[in-house]
């Protein structure tokens, strides 16, 4: 048995609503793949409106790594290529017909493939796109050859799925996928678990490394996993996946053709039944949310409270997305709100007197608590950031954008979402996960 | 609070840009988020966020601060009739008190306020509540005899060249606070040092002499004799500035810091430490009477355990990392002694070595977090080996 990495920094924030262990079938008829989807991705279209696709044929391509290819996720019709600002392509809109016909790529072992042809086919399917790299988070480049590739096979973020119940049953397409990954890295494939995993597929999975980690948000995390396994240093590419990004590459080796089947968790405070749903990559969350909502003024979110982007009620669920939650809106003023005693107000400090009742679920809504300051307070982040980082004096590099100091700091080790928590947390009310996206873009381009 | 609410909501568009007092803009901002916390929803990034806010964080302090200031306040009382030989009532005291306390902090408020407000406004941004705290702190810093009219301008000086003209708050250097108090120390060491200023209205005769100087003449004398002893010392019931004599009302200040997490443990404990730490050695080492006086005094005369609890724990001019804050700490805990007991000019070393501290915050910072880059460069090598 491997040791297990015990993190004791974090915090499990514990949110009303947690989906219940039921899945039911969607069968949605609206799905969009959203290139805003994809960090760093700039699309060229290969569809326009009107013309009609299998489940695997192209929809766009990045324009600077022509190879990497977006593919639909169903059989149907292109109904609507939506642009915003600028003509940024927001969405490419498809129409299902129900019948789900998909392009025939061919069954194949990934023993008995060459790196460069597993490689090619995965481009070809439009699957390579769920193989994303640290530093940065971007489509992995086929070029590359990882150091490691790192799969967390457990979410620690507020209502996040369960993976131990969304990998049963699909244990072989699983043991496929990570057969593919193995072949395409020299260095270890980490399947990294939680020390409470009882899932026999994660446990006795072979061709990897099993790392153990037990401890509070963010454990879950792959970057705080990364760090605490082997960290990455200045020109170290790692590959990472999802659990269901894996099943996807299996089902594609398996079955030879792109299954864009995923299970998502419709979650949170206002959700009459929360529960899971089978659906697709992209698909509109109109069926999963109609009648489930019991109250008007609720914010929709692809992904966790955290680090989920904002959605309408009619718009779908994000492509490396297995969680929708839904949390009520804060637009209301308070009258004296920080003077009150707060014995219902969720907060890591004890400066409100819900620290009598630790192991209450809260209904948090949206409201920001507060104006925006300097930073003032001191120490917070670090209780919540389980790496050997100095979060603020990284957060204040990247404020004078000084290259070499994010560098030394170790940039390059770091998400949005490893910093989530200290957002959740700041006493000033700074946008710290948006400070470490400009950090990393800067990065990208400097050093591209 | 629907009514106060419409009505806010009515006036509001005559303090916006184009309004018909938007020079008010921040004053008004200020008023509105102090009776209603603002509805302003998360755009980016997280869509939930913890309840605390500079609001609730600076009003903790505050809170902190009471236990120090009602006892404060009770003290000048009994000081003054003390000296005076009378015994009156607990109430007259506090009244007594109360009569030379409470100008000293408006005037302190009104006067840094004035100026938070005013410069919210020229540089457009929201009045910070950084100074709820200092304005409190510096009447707690002054003996209680101190004219207002330098209460004022200390704050004034605190705030401007301590504090605005470093960009506000979150950007200074030095505690505005004790700016105030060093400001006054060495512009009028008359009203701030000596025997005479610590009682409110001191009779001529009686000594008052805090147990600094009595200790402080010991450097030439041959035994330390202190009017008062330890346990007087720790409860407070002797003369000094307004809020420091306590350590026991400070203590509990402390506590209601750390159980909150507002306030620094590690700053506090290893500021005592360092008081120890170098009381101890100059016990071992002693070749006159102060020396000679035992460690833990020094922890319970002065202003110490108010620097300890609420100066030295200020997060904008302490050390920003852990580690650094360890470091920090320890070396005011020495230094306050070291001036105290070895420079006999300065009897109040507590503040000196916190300012001083603070200046060297940044430098002790940088060490530690190149001590991170060192790690984080070395783990690089052997990969490319």
């Amino acid at each position: 048995m491997p040791k297990t990495i015990k993190l004791t920094k974090g915090l499990n924030i514990r949110l009303k609503g947690s989906a219940e262990k039921k899945i039911t079938g969607l069968s949605s008829q609206q799905f969009a793949i959203k290139p805003t989807d994809f960090t760093g991705v700039f699309p060229r279209l290969q569809v326009k409106e009107g013309d009609a696709v299998k489940a695997g044929s192209p929809l766009f391509i990045d324009k600077y790594r022509e190879n990497i290819v977006f593919t639909s996720p169903v059989s149907g019709t292109i109904t609507e290529i939506k642009r915003g600002d600028k003509r940024l392509l927001l969405e490419v809109r498809i129409e299902s017909d129900g019948k789900n016909e998909a392009i025939d790529f061919g069954k194949a072992d990934p023993a008995s493939l060459t790196k460069k042809e597993i490689a090619e086919k995965l481009l070809q399917s439009g699957v390579w796109t769920v193989i994303r790299q640290r530093p940065y988070a971007v489509i992995a480049n086929p070029e590359h050859t990882p150091k490691a590739v790192h799969i967390s096979a457990f979410d620690t973020a507020p209502l996040a799925p369960d993976y131990d119940f969304v990998v049963n049953g699909q244990g072989e397409y699983f043991q496929t996928g990570l057969d593919v990954l193995s072949k395409l890295s020299d260095g270890k494939v980490n399947l990294n678990v939680s020390k409470e995993t009882k899932a026999k597929e994660f446990l006795g999975a072979r061709n990897v490394t099993i790392n153990i980690f037990s401890g509070p948000h963010p454990a879950g995390n792959i970057g705080i996993q990364i760090h605490h396994i082997d960290p990455i240093n200045k020109g170290d590419v790692v590959w990472f996946a999802g659990v269901q990004d894996v099943i996807t590459i299996g089902r594609l080796f398996s079955e030879g053709i792109y299954d864009s089947t995923t299970i998502a968790a419709l979650a949170g405070s206002e959700v009459t039944r929360p529960q899971y749903y089978k659906t697709r990559r992209g698909a509109s969350i109109g069926a999963m949310v109609k009648d489930n909502v019991n109250n008007e003024n609720v914010r929709f979110i692809s992904g966790n409270v955290l680090t989920g982007k904002q959605i309408r009620p009619d718009n779908f669920l994000g492509f490396y997305d297995s969680l929708i939650t839904v949390i009520p809106e804060g637009n209301y003023h308070e009258f004296l709100g920080w003077a009150l005693p707060g014995f219902g107000k969720f907060s890591t400090s004890r400066a409100f007197f819900s620290w009598i009742n630790p192991s209450k679920e809260y209904r948090l809504d949206t409201n920001l608590h507060g104006g925006e300051r300097a930073y003032v307070m001191t120490g917070q982040f670090e209780k919540v950031l389980p790496m050997d980082i100095y979060p603020l004096q990284l957060i204040k590099a990247i404020l004078t954008e000084d290259i070499d100091l994010m560098e030394n700091l170790g940039i390059y080790e770091v998400e949005p979402e490893d910093f989530a928590l200290c957002e959740f947390m700041d006493t000033s009310k700074t946008e710290i996960q948006t400070i470490i996206r400009k950090g990393l873009e800067i990065m990208r381009k400097e050093m591209s | 609070m629907k009514a106060l609410r419409k009505q806010l909501d009515k006036i509001k568009p005559q303090f916006q840009k184009g309004g018909k007092f938007e020079k008010l803009h921040s004053t008004f901002d200020a008023f509105e988020t102090f009776l209603f916390v603002p509805d302003k929803t998360t755009s980016h990034g997280s869509h939930i966020r913890d309840s605390i806010d500079m609001k609730r964080t600076m009003s903790l302090v505050v809170i902190a601060l009471i236990p120090a200031l009602l006892f404060g306040i009770w003290n000048v009382g009994h000081q003054h009739f003390l000296s005076h030989g009378e015994t009156v009532a607990f109430w007259d005291k506090v009244l007594y008190g109360l009569w030379k306390v409470l100008p000293i902090i408006v005037v302190s408020y009104v006067t840094g306020l004035a100026i938070e407000f005013a410069f919210a406004q020229i540089r457009h941004h929201e009045v910070n509540e950084g100074f709820l705290v200092s304005g409190m702190l510096i009447p707690l810093v002054v003996p209680p005899d101190i004219p207002l009219w330098m209460v004022s301008l200390a704050t004034a000086f605190a705030v401007i060249i301590g504090k605005e003209v470093f960009g506000g708050t979150g950007m200074n250097i030095l505690n505005p606070a004790l700016t105030a108090r060093a400001f006054l120390f060495f512009a009028y060491p008359a009203q701030i040092s000596g025997d005479k200023v610590w009682i409110a209205e001191k009779a001529d005769a009686f000594s008052g002499a805090t147990p600094l100087a009595e200790a402080a003449a010991g450097i030439s004398a041959e035994t330390v004799n202190f009017t008062h002893n330890f346990m007087e010392m720790f409860m407070g019931t002797i003369p000094g500035s307004i809020g420091e004599t306590s350590t026991l009302a400070i203590l509990i200040g402390a506590a209601i810091l750390v159980f909150t997490g507002v306030g620094s443990l590690r700053i506090m404990v290893s500021v005592a430490l360092g008081g120890i730490f170098m009381g101890g050695l100059l016990n071992l080492a002693s070749v006159n009477a102060y020396m000679d006086v035992p460690f833990y005094y020094h922890l319970v005369m002065g202003g110490f355990a108010f620097g300890m609890v609420f100066m030295a724990t200020d997060p904008v001019t302490a050390s920003q990392t852990n580690k650094g804050k360890l470091i920090y700490g320890f070396l005011i805990g020495v230094m306050a002694v070291l001036i105290r007991v070895l420079n006999p000019a300065y009897p109040e070393g507590m503040m000196l070595a916190i300012l001083l501290m603070n200046v060297f915050a940044p430098l002790i910072d940088h060490y530690v977090v190149e001590a991170n880059i060192k790690r984080r460069l070395k783990r690089m090598k052997p990969a490319k080996a």
